[in-house]
């Protein structure tokens, strides 16, 4: 059973939904990443997401698109990010860590040798942005014969039998995009991701993490009720980009932050 | 080849090529283009008014000129152009974008995006728009912005928002990457034209199949005039869409030699250039597997070309297969060559050519050399050079 599993049914066990913090790898610099995902931890998250820094994410709003640039600025890699994950496993055993990203630096690495070395560096999850269910074959394969969990997403438009196949190949949890758009904007609507959740709910027993456009503990208590885990972003990122002279204020903010989150997703559902 | 050309397969792969590698938020749209591209691709009544555009709006048949003087003075082939210079607003993007903003239509979409990077793709873009009168932005680099500043008046002209892209190397890929993300955001009323033949699938087939008609036109007009079929084919690649267009009908004719020019910038081995089918590898970028260029770890790479349409990182699959099956051939022309094409042209024949045609022409004039003077080259001139004065007056040292 992959620690993704584990960590969600012990969740469930309790009542509690899980905070899910992304990060970009060696994003202001490669030496912040890895006390800084031991930091989160320390603040009260369950899962963490760690992305891959690409060239050209498309998907992406403007905040993790610079996250991005600065961190490639310091020829970071999809190599050298698997090599903080190994460094993270050292002092941790238990927090689940999921690798997101572009295709692009998978395809560089080759499928087989990037199953193996995400294996290596005990990687819990690959959600692919650009990698849809349908081009997705053979790397899904290679992940899951490493009991390496496979991630998609869903989104607000997403018919039912897309969920359903999603459903079908998907593991560890889905990542429900709340809102059409990039990541960090401001439109969410907690009305319409009730409703979308309901059919999603009746299509599969996968937990949904729900992201894109959380950015504080009202807007992580509003979505928590509704899904399994929230995640957090462009408003972590964003203190990076406000403290680039200060670090340790930066770090200091991101783990205020999430504890705020962790408090009111947790007041919730006592 | 005995079986007869039928690329993409049902899910839109040439081969390991293409394909539909995009966000979930993307699925349902591109799903919806395809069907309705699918159902009107063989619709009587879509055909009619697609021809009726290409005839009374965009100015076709494009004439298939020979060019005399020049395959004279070169001393080999006699030198046919393809005269895509002289359609409505100046080059070939206008034969997609008419078919496109169809599609927009009858799908009932209203408001029209697209990506550019020397502006004619955007230019074309919010000509249908203002003719259609349906609500414009348009995606350009930075970069582009300044270089290409005659094409960005154009279309605020014709109505259209221009947004100048900061993000990455601020040229065409960025413009992409930006108005992906704008197609992402306004999904239920945005139609996003794509101008060349990448993207995801039906992007690249539906592209070269608008653009078909000067590969179908060439084919006539070069059995009228020279009771055969060309020698060879040439044509300059950026992402792909003017070659696309040409070869297509010749796909099956293996005795037409098909070339494709792309731009070598400074020179290949220094590296700044945009020749991903020459010095490139494959890889999966804006929604298709094809030949990017890219570092080792996948990041892809800044590109170089004095041509601000050439200057992309991918192009499209279909190239990238037809480069494997070896039924078309790549070459590259630096900066300098290109600038070479665009005096000979401008002087041999009266006609200025655009930077991009240039690269063809470039290589035109190493190859008609080589050939007998009873053998033929149909060259795409894909664009007019009006676009490119102020570049080429800086490079005389003229201020306009």
């Amino acid at each position: 059973m992959s620690r993704l599993a584990t960590t969600f049914e012990e969740l469930a066990k309790t009542g509690r939904k899980a905070l899910i913090p992304f990060i970009t790898a060696g994003d202001p610099h490669p030496g912040f990443t890895v006390p800084m995902l031991h930091a989160m931890v320390d603040a009260g998250v369950d899962v963490i997401e760690l992305g891959v820094p690409f060239s050209d994410p498309m998907a992406d709003g403007p905040v993790i698109q610079r996250a991005s640039e600065r961190a490639l600025a310091h020829k970071m890699s999809l190599k050298r990010t698997l090599a903080m994950a190994m460094e993270f496993r050292k002092t941790n055993q238990h927090t689940p860590l999921v690798l997101m990203g572009y295709l692009n630096p998978i395809e560089a690495m080759g499928y087989e040798d990037f199953a193996n070395a995400a294996q290596r560096a005990e990687i819990d999850g690959v959600l692919t942005v650009d990698l849809p269910p349908e081009e997705g074959q053979e790397c899904r394969e290679l992940l899951k014969s490493r009991e390496i969990d496979p991630i998609f997403l869903l989104a607000p438009n997403s018919s039912e039998e897309r969920i359903k196949k999603i459903d079908a190949i998907g593991s560890g949890y889905i990542y429900y995009v709340s809102l059409k758009g990039v990541t960090g904007a401001g439109h969410l609507n907690v009305a319409d991701v009730e409703t979308k959740l309901k059919q999603i709910r009746a299509n599969t027993s996968l937990p949904i993490g729900i992201g894109f456009g959380v950015k504080d503990a009202e807007t992580a208590k509003a979505v928590a009720g509704l899904g399994d885990g929230v995640v957090i972003g462009s408003a972590l990122i964003s203190k990076i980009e406000a403290n680039l002279d200060d670090l340790d204020r930066a770090k200091y903010e991101i783990c205020e932050l999430l504890a705020s989150m962790r408090k009111a997703m947790d007041g919730r559902s006592v | 080849m005995t079986e007869k050309y039928n690329m993409p397969d049902g899910r839109g792969h040439f081969g390991p090529y293409g394909g539909m590698f995009v966000a979930e938020t993307l699925i349902p749209p591109i799903q919806e283009l395809n069907a309705a591209y699918q159902r009107y691709l063989d619709d009587p009544d879509f055909i009619a008014e697609l021809d009726a555009d290409l005839q009374y709006y965009v100015g076709r048949p494009s004439p298939l000129y020979h060019a005399e003087r020049w395959s004279r003075e070169l001393g080999g082939a006699q030198i046919y152009l393809k005269r895509e210079d002289l359609n409505h607003t100046g080059s070939h993007k206008i034969n997609n974008t008419v078919g496109q903003a169809l599609l927009a239509k009858r799908m009932g979409k209203t408001r029209i995006i697209a990506e550019t990077g020397a502006g004619q793709h955007g230019v074309a873009t919010a000509t249908v728009a203002a003719r259609l009168g349906l609500e414009c932005v348009v995606y350009m680099g930075a970069v582009d912005v300044a270089r290409q500043s005659l094409n960005v008046y154009r279309m605020k002209l014709l109505g259209a928002t221009v947004v100048a892209v900061e993000s990455g190397s601020k040229t065409l890929k960025d413009a992409l990457n930006e108005a992906l993300r704008d197609w992402v955001t306004h999904v239920d009323n945005t139609f996003y034209i794509i101008g060349t033949v990448a993207g995801p699938h039906p992007y690249p087939a539906m592209v070269r199949d608008f653009q078909s008609i000067i590969g179908r036109e060439a084919k006539q007009q070069c059995l009228a005039a020279t009771g055969g079929l060309p020698d060879a084919l040439v044509a300059c690649v950026g992402g792909g869409s003017n070659a696309m267009g040409l070869f297509y009908p010749f796909l099956d004719d293996s005795a037409v030699k098909l070339i494709g020019v792309e731009a070598a910038g400074d020179g290949i081995e220094t590296g700044r250039h945009s020749a991903p089918l020459c010095a490139g590898r494959p890889g999966v970028l804006h929604g298709n597997r094809t030949y990017l260029m890219a570092d080792d770890d996948g990041e892809i790479s800044e590109t170089h070309s004095i041509s601000a349409g050439l200057d992309y990182p991918g192009v499209g699959p279909e190239h990238a297969w037809l480069k494997d099956t070896g039924r078309a051939q790549y070459v590259n022309i630096t900066d300098n060559e290109a600038l070479d094409g665009f005096y000979a042209l401008t002087r041999m024949e009266g006609i200025i050519p655009a930077l991009e045609s240039s690269h063809a022409m470039a290589y035109t004039m190493k190859l008609a050399p080589t050939m007998g003077k009873d053998e033929t080259i149909i060259v795409n001139l894909s664009g007019r050079g009006d676009k490119d004065m102020q570049t080429m007056a800086k490079r005389e040292g003229i201020e306009l």
